[in-house]
């Protein structure tokens, strides 16, 4: 499979789906374009709603939908989703409504856009409601997969997605597994835990590390929350040391996720490596340069890690 | 629904005052001003209009009933207690621990509630979604949907007021949604013209594509009369401006913002209840006031 965006690889999946499921509804607000579900609307135009600039409404929309027997995808860039936090919190969250929330345009990668249009306090927010899961796929073939899962979990979801293409980083016969990491490549000596659009420059970092030695093992965590401790735990028993990589604040994400798990479980060494700053406007191999993000970032963090 | 048997639904709201009293000082805290601003037209709705089955609340082909200004929400428990929900002795659980009837809405803690509500300005959005939701789903069902005249500040109520008269067309449109503003001109910090005036509001709403309807909210009749021309409206929407009181029925609650949100104290709830049942005390009032009268001598 060649590099896709999972934006991309979602829109194409909801139409398969949605040839199969009349419930799948989709609403937007005026950026339908660009959470790709425009192919949806053209294909199932009875189907598909878009609601304006209105972000807020949408969210209640889309429970109210929920509530009443249809499997709502409310989407938008992740920031203006989540910045409804009040709305998910209450209306989908309490109401214990069932709507697949898909938050895209996450990070730093989505570049020259700025900082006003990155998601990256997304997954801290949602964090923090007992009932709604994280999910955040790293390629086309996990994202068509967690699609189709998050159709079948029985309450709300949320769907990280990134704008950028993501290198394949699973083969064929991969199945996602919803709330189980996979480790993407066996090593002892220290646990490299990424998602989404850092998983496969986690692996290009392993590779050169390998070349001198150190062997990093690489685990996936499409699901941020709930999170597997048992894996995770297992790795970090094995390595003795864990460094987390994802393009979010590094405040509430997966390594805030991560040092929770293991400040009350099992005290391990921990890096974690995330957006630190206001996001900026910029090329996105840049900024994923800029912020430690990119493999050899990663090198550099893993290298002075281990070696303190 | 033809010819509203008024003298019944004005005794089951006289009642439903005296309960919302009863239960707001159990409490010790609570919302007495809009409960009472807003029970004749619960009343109606519950005991005149909606089709619904207590001993099945998740009957896929009731209506639906969202109380967007959750704050009030004691004035539906009551109803929701008399239709047959749970008994009405559990009505003085309000706000206690353990209880299903939360200080705002809870759907998963009380079946028969349809959404949470409480923070202000989504239960229009979440109704909005039901009706089309019904729609898609080929389902006869209707929603209804009572708005705060305070809560209508919130920009989310203007996001839906701008999208439900257009959403679903051209063939879902939501004729099964009928909003109902509860509009007794007080807030928390006062009074609503005062702190962001929603007038003209009639007109915003009609040039918003709605057609509105206007009525005395305490007067059942006319209240039943709109939802019978709301019923009958099609190609969207219908909303209804209900005119009421703050606090109505107890003299020194209305029209004083004081009451937005405190509860009675016993002997202030004897008065209270006296004022709404009528002397001589009538025998069905009689033992709330002895159990509001005992609850004060603790």
């Amino acid at each position: 499979m060649a590099a896709k965006a999972s934006r991309a690889a979602f829109g194409e999946a909801l139409i398969e789906l949605g040839a199969k499921d009349e419930r799948i509804v989709t609403l937007d607000a005026d950026l339908s374009k660009s959470t790709m579900t425009a192919g949806f609307a053209k294909k199932y135009p009875g189907r598909a709603f878009n609601v304006g600039i209105a972000e807020s409404g949408m969210i209640g929309l889309a429970a109210g939908l929920a509530l009443t027997g249809r499997v709502p995808f409310a989407c938008s860039f992740a920031c203006f989703l989540v910045g409804r936090f009040e709305t998910i919190r209450v209306s989908v969250a309490y109401t214990d409504a069932p709507v697949k929330l898909v938050g895209t345009h996450v990070g730093v990668a989505i570049g020259e856009d700025g900082y006003t249009q990155m998601g990256l306090e997304d997954v801290a927010c949602l964090r923090s409601l007992p009932n709604i899961p994280i999910v955040q796929p790293a390629d086309e073939l996990e994202t068509r997969q967690a699609v189709a899962y998050a159709i079948e979990h029985p309450g709300p979801i949320y769907l990280r997605l990134t704008r950028q293409n993501l290198e394949p980083v699973h083969d064929t016969a991969y199945r996602f597994r919803f709330g189980k990491v996979d480790v993407l490549r066996p090593g002892n000596d220290v646990s490299i835990l990424a998602t989404g659009g850092t998983v496969w420059n986690s692996l290009e970092a392993a590779r050169t590390l390998a070349a001198d030695g150190i062997h990093a093992e690489v685990l996936n965590v499409a699901t941020i929350k709930p999170l597997d401790e048992e894996a995770i735990l297992r790795s970090a028993g094995r390595t003795g040391h864990v460094v987390t990589v994802e393009d979010h604040s590094v405040h509430g994400g997966l390594g805030s996720a991560v040092a929770e798990l293991l400040g009350e479980v099992m005290p391990t060494p921990l890096k974690r490596i995330g957006v630190t700053t206001f996001g900026e406007s910029g090329d996105a191999k840049g900024l994923y340069a800029r912020h430690g993000l990119d493999p050899g970032g990663i090198v550099g963090a893993v290298r002075k890690f281990l070696s303190r | 629904m033809a010819n509203p048997d008024v003298p019944k639904l004005e005794s089951i709201a006289r009642e439903g005052r005296v309960q919302i009293i009863r239960m707001l000082t159990h409490a010790g805290s609570g919302h007495p001003g809009g409960s009472l601003s807003v029970i004749d037209i619960l009343t109606t709705l519950y005991f005149n209009r909606m089709r619904y089955d207590p001993t099945r609340p998740h009957w896929e082909d009731r209506d639906r009933f969202v109380l967007s200004k959750g704050h009030c929400v004691p004035a539906q428990y009551y109803c929701m207690a008399r239709a047959g929900y749970f008994p009405m002795d559990r009505l003085v659980t309000l706000r206690k621990l353990g209880s299903p009837l939360q200080g705002h809405p809870d759907r998963v803690a009380l079946p028969g509630i349809e959404a949470a509500t409480g923070s202000l300005g989504q239960g229009i959005s979440v109704s909005a979604g039901m009706a089309l939701g019904l729609k898609l789903a080929g389902k006869g069902s209707r929603v209804y949907c009572v708005l705060g005249d305070g809560e209508t500040q919130e920009g989310q109520v203007w996001e839906t007021l701008m999208s439900a008269p257009k959403l679903g067309a051209p063939d879902h449109h939501l004729d099964n949604l009928c909003v109902i503003l509860d509009y007794n001109g007080i807030q928390l910090d006062g009074f609503v013209k005062k702190i962001l005036d929603l007038e003209p509001v009639t007109d915003k709403l009609k040039s918003f594509g709605w057609p509105v309807l206007e009525v005395n909210g305490h007067d059942v009749a006319q209240v039943d009369k709109a939802l019978d021309q709301a019923e009958v409206t099609k190609g969207g929407p219908t909303f209804i401006v209900a005119h009421t009181v703050k606090g109505k029925g107890v003299s020194f609650m209305e029209n004083d913002p004081e009451w937005h949100g405190k509860a009675p104290k016993p002997e202030e709830a004897v008065r209270a209840i006296r004022e709404i049942a009528g002397e001589p005390l009538p025998s069905w009032a009689a033992p709330v006031v002895a159990e509001l009268s005992a609850l004060g001598k603790k």
